[in-house]
């Protein structure tokens, strides 16, 4: 008999293994599934099949786990980013596209070719500033445009944002270095990045799956271009090092130039191609990232706060604590958006679910406190396009910050799922792009491009 | 007997909260208790059944917790949540007006009935 339940056990455990190795189906599917084919074993036993016989039924009954696994791979974007494409329908073949890397290779040179034309051909400082993200950010643009294979109808969408930004930066008499011109330079770039993100999401921007893998993406892409930076400024460093050891002063700034040139161009191109490549080890990195940095950004949260008690008026406060407060609250939400993404959300809520209450709630008052700042500066002194910019944004995060608050004290309380917390943020999302292009298009006419 | 797969995918999801209604269950549960209702007719894929219900429990139909289950075993269970409630019932009376409307059909219609045997 202990013969028979060894066999058994056996083939069941080759079954395992067999499902485990699908990505889509995570560990806890694989025991439910297993659950059900031991009681299914068990039962067609006690109806006299034998042991190998019921086993096979079993598994007949369970169906194709190709189907299942697809089934899982829809239902479960997040588990799917693994492997980004679905699994492949039987019959559609697997064309993976293997001329991805010289496409990549090609996509960040002529980023880096593009910026190389500009520089020496005179391209004014301040317009290559306010424009440079457009120097690089198409070509990552039509990286995803090609790997998703994009319709005719969806290219001219995703190129109406580039050339709109194009034509308004190069045309806006902008006072040289003056606030909207600043302005402008900031926001360009994030009117851009929204239009990478309906590339990246295959054109299907209004699915809240591909917006929800459009954020996992960023802040993937922000940690290996994190890590590619610094080694490439590791190594420019040593190089410049050992051509001062040779004495050659001039080609130090000969390298630096080109350096310069293409490796950050060529840096943003490549990170998107590693998070696309190598979505395994990164996923093990991102909730790490988050439960190191959570905790310790309450801890700043909590040091501003007390700061600003001790330094009491905050309305004579250098505008320059408002802006840094601004970026302060954006890298808050940034890290909250990337917490959401890296987590699973069918799990139940445990500490960490509270420490990010414990986060947006801080964010919130320390949100409160610039808005009312900035208001009493505004009441005292008039607008300003920076002063409209800070409240408008502010603005924008205490509406989102409250409503995370609201729906995270929910699921903490076990009140409502972690999938609505997913769909505000994912709902929300555009209202940052559309508020980075009416900065860029209103406000440097609305303040007299001072 | 055969179901064609557009009626299976729009009967199963309230087939499973209606199960759920009577009471808490499992997977294997849930799929018996099916071929119980039907008499052995509506026969599914059993592997299909747990995409479903993760597709139920993050739309908040159904809420499930491990339990250990008298084999020693772990086991998830699947509790109809309120909002899995209010959806059956609402969706239930979608679904009435559909079958009423379908019986009415197949009574002027005169259509004639597959048996086991043919054609009756």
């Amino acid at each position: 008999m202990t013969g028979v339940d060894e066999r058994l056990e056996s083939q069941i455990g080759q079954w395992r293994g067999y499902v485990q190795r699908r990505q889509a189906i995570s560990a806890a599917d694989v025991a439910e599934m297993e659950d059900h084919l031991r009681e299914q074993i068990s039962e067609l036993n006690a109806a006299g099949l034998a042991a190998d016989e019921a086993f096979l039924v079993a598994v007949k009954r369970m169906g194709s786990i190709d189907a299942i696994s697809r089934e899982f791979a829809r239902e479960h974007s997040e588990r799917l980013w693994k492997q980004l494409v679905l699994v492949p329908v039987p019959g559609e073949g697997r064309q993976a596209p293997t001329r991805e890397l010289p496409v990549v290779l090609a996509l960040a040179a002529a980023a880096g070719c593009a910026i190389t034309i500009a520089v020496p051909a005179g391209i004014d400082e301040n317009l290559f500033a306010r424009t440079v993200s457009l120097f690089v950010l198409p070509f990552l643009a039509g990286y995803f445009a090609w790997k998703r294979r994009l319709g005719p109808r969806a290219l001219a969408a995703l190129a109406v944002p580039f050339v709109l930004a194009a034509v308004l930066l190069v045309t806006f008499p902008s006072e040289h270095d003056g606030a909207t011109e600043v302005l402008a330079a900031i926001h360009a770039p994030l009117v851009g990045w929204f239009a990478v993100g309906f590339a990246y999401a295959g054109g299907e921007w209004r699915s809240d799956r591909r917006r929800m893998d459009f954020i996992r993406f960023t802040g993937e892409w922000v940690v290996y271009l994190t890590l590619i930076a610094l080694g490439g400024l590791v190594l420019l460093g040593l190089t410049i090092g050992a051509f001062d050891a040779l004495k050659l002063n001039d080609a130090d700034e000969v390298v630096v130039e080109w350096v310069v040139r293409f490796g950050p161009a060529g840096a943003v191109v490549i990170a998107a191609w590693l998070v696309e490549a190598k979505q395994n080890v990164v996923e093990n990195i991102a909730p790490v990232l988050t439960k190191v940095f959570t905790p310790v950004t309450i801890a700043m949260l909590a040091v501003l706060l007390a700061g600003f008690v001790a330094a009491g008026d905050l309305v004579e406060a250098d505008r320059q604590l408002l802006i840094l407060m601004d970026v302060i609250l954006v890298v808050v939400l940034g890290l909250l958006l990337y917490a959401i993404s890296a987590r699973d959300p069918l799990l139940p809520a445990d500490l960490f679910d509270k420490l990010q209450l414990v986060l947006v709630g801080l964010a919130l008052v320390v949100d409160v406190v610039m808005l009312t700042a900035m208001l009493t500066r505004i009441a005292e002194f008039g607008l300003s396009a920076n002063k409209t910019v800070a409240l408008g944004l502010n603005l924008l995060l205490a509406v989102n910050l409250t409503w995370s608050a609201r729906l995270l004290a929910g699921f903490v309380v076990g009140r409502g799922s972690f999938h609505a917390t997913e769909r505000w943020q994912t709902r929300y999302l555009p209202v940052f792009g559309l508020w980075a292009a009416l900065v860029l298009v209103a406000v440097p006419p609305l303040f007299g491009f001072e | 007997m055969y179901i064609d797969k557009d009626l299976v995918a729009a009967s199963s999801t309230l087939l499973v909260l209606g199960i759920l209604a009577e009471g808490e269950s499992y997977g294997y549960a849930i799929l018996k208790r099916v071929r119980e209702l039907s008499a052995g007719r509506i026969e599914w894929t059993d592997g299909m059944l747990y995409p479903l219900l993760h597709r139920l429990e993050r739309a908040g139909y159904v809420s499930a917790s491990w339990a250990t289950a008298e084999t020693g075993r772990k086991r998830k269970h699947y509790v109809l949540t309120e909002a899995g409630r209010a959806v059956l019932v609402e969706r239930r009376s979608q679904w009435d007006v559909v079958a009423e409307a379908l019986n009415e059909v197949w009574r002027s219609a005169q259509l004639p009935r597959l048996t086991e045997g043919g054609l009756a």
